[in-house]
């Protein structure tokens, strides 16, 4: 299976296409018998012996067995482990109820802040921005969101934003400004002083020093999802220079 | 008697006062006996037996680990300084691999020949510590001997008479 695989990386391939662990299996007799293990990331399913493909996309391949599909996406599947822009929508009792544009809501526990106790609440409002993330992410279950790392410090989590803008561009442009030497981030890099607050949910958190700047990036950055690069840094020099 | 004693029942031989009075032979089958009948009776799944075998695939859900994604909070050009500082913590850079290549450059406080003449000190003191004194003595004369270069035969060691 893991010479298939890597010979159709780059390949675009449909919802339904299989691999199977059986068929091309040769045992040789110098190199070791056990076969490694596969990790398959997101749009890649097993089902027994077989790799399914679940996710229209491009299959990918990382060093050393890590295959995953590079699909493009509006809609946001959780998954436990990443970093989310929440919008708290309910108090009740100990826990809110976070809207992270997903199937459902998740729960988010106020004892899951840096430095809360039980009688140290912290002081969360509904319609407070959170950056947290999933505890909890499966498909059967409420998902919950947690605001501390393992140790227990926030980290950068918690509730945030005071005078910022937030929108929401597809996932595929999010997980172009969270790869290592992003260029669009390092475009955006050279306008002006902001800050930046990026959920794998696809929302994006702008502040900058004035209201306009703001809005200048937030449009900057939902229009570029569909630009060249070419047309991008053009776009981002014509801002520079204040044509915009 | 002997006849009567086999036509007895057998649920009235395995009554408890009756085990007394029956030889080995029919205490073995009687027991095997109550073993198939209990085996028997004994629910079981008549299904195939589960192997579990080694899985292969590992599944992963997210994107973060496959891409390398970095943390996603940003700051630029000073606007944040918490956040900077945040930015380099969470997002450790190629600097690393720089960072671990010098610990095998490492500096050498004590030179080679500073070590060679510590340790020759090192050495006299500790043989001077487990000579005997008569030995000690020669020793340090003879040392001194070297160091002024004026060599004096000492002979061996004898009774002086005290002059008159």
């Amino acid at each position: 299976m893991l010479s298939t695989l890597k010979e159709r990386t780059g390949e675009v391939l449909l919802p339904g296409d299989e691999f199977s662990f059986e068929t091309d299996d040769s045992i040789s007799l110098t190199g070791p018998v056990r076969p490694e293990k596969v990790v398959c990331g997101p749009g890649l399913r097993r089902s027994g012996d077989r790799l399914l493909v679940c996710k229209s996309g491009v299959l990918r391949h990382k060093q050393p067995h890590m295959f995953w599909m590079d699909s493009q996406q509006r809609r946001y599947v959780p998954a436990k482990g990443e970093t989310i822009i929440g919008i708290v929508t309910v108090k009740s009792g100990d826990v809110f109820k976070v809207d992270f544009g997903g199937s459902e809501q998740a729960s988010l526990s106020y004892l899951a802040f840096e430095g809360s106790t039980k009688r140290n609440r912290p002081n969360v409002q509904v319609g407070d921005l959170v950056f947290s993330q999933f505890l909890i992410a499966n498909k059967d279950m409420e998902p919950e969101l947690v605001c501390v790392d393992s140790s227990g410090r926030a980290n950068g989590m918690g509730v945030f934003g005071g005078g910022g803008l937030v929108f929401t561009v597809s996932l595929g442009l999010v997980r172009r400004l969270l790869t290592p030497h992003s260029e669009v981030l390092a475009d955006l890099q050279q306008l002006f002083p902001c800050e930046l607050v990026v959920g794998m949910n696809g929302r994006l958190w702008v502040k900058s020093s004035s209201v306009q700047q703001t809005l200048v990036i937030s449009n900057l950055l939902q229009s570029c999802d569909a630009m060249t690069a070419q047309q991008r840094r053009q776009l981002f020099r014509r801002v520079a220079q204040g044509a915009l | 008697m002997a006849d009567d004693n086999v036509k007895l029942s057998k649920n009235l031989l395995r009554m408890k006062f009756m085990q007394r009075g029956l030889d080995e032979e029919t205490k073995k089958q009687l027991e095997e006996e109550e073993k198939r009948i209990i085996s028997d009776e004994h629910w079981y799944l008549d299904l195939p037996e589960l192997k579990t075998r080694e899985n292969f695939i590992i599944e992963e859900k997210s994107f973060v680990p496959c891409e390398e994604l970095k943390y996603g909070r940003f700051s630029f050009k000073g606007f944040n300084p918490e956040v900077e500082r945040l930015m380099l913590l969470m997002n450790p850079e190629e600097e690393e691999e720089k960072e671990e290549e010098e610990p095998s450059r490492m500096q050498t406080d004590v030179t080679d020949e500073e070590m060679a003449l510590r340790y020759e000190s090192l050495v006299r003191s500790m043989k001077k510590k487990f000579s005997t004194k008569r030995q000690r003595a020669a020793t340090e004369e003879e040392e001194e001997d070297d160091v002024n270069h004026n060599v004096v035969q000492t002979s061996k060691r004898v009774f002086l008479k005290p002059h008159d």
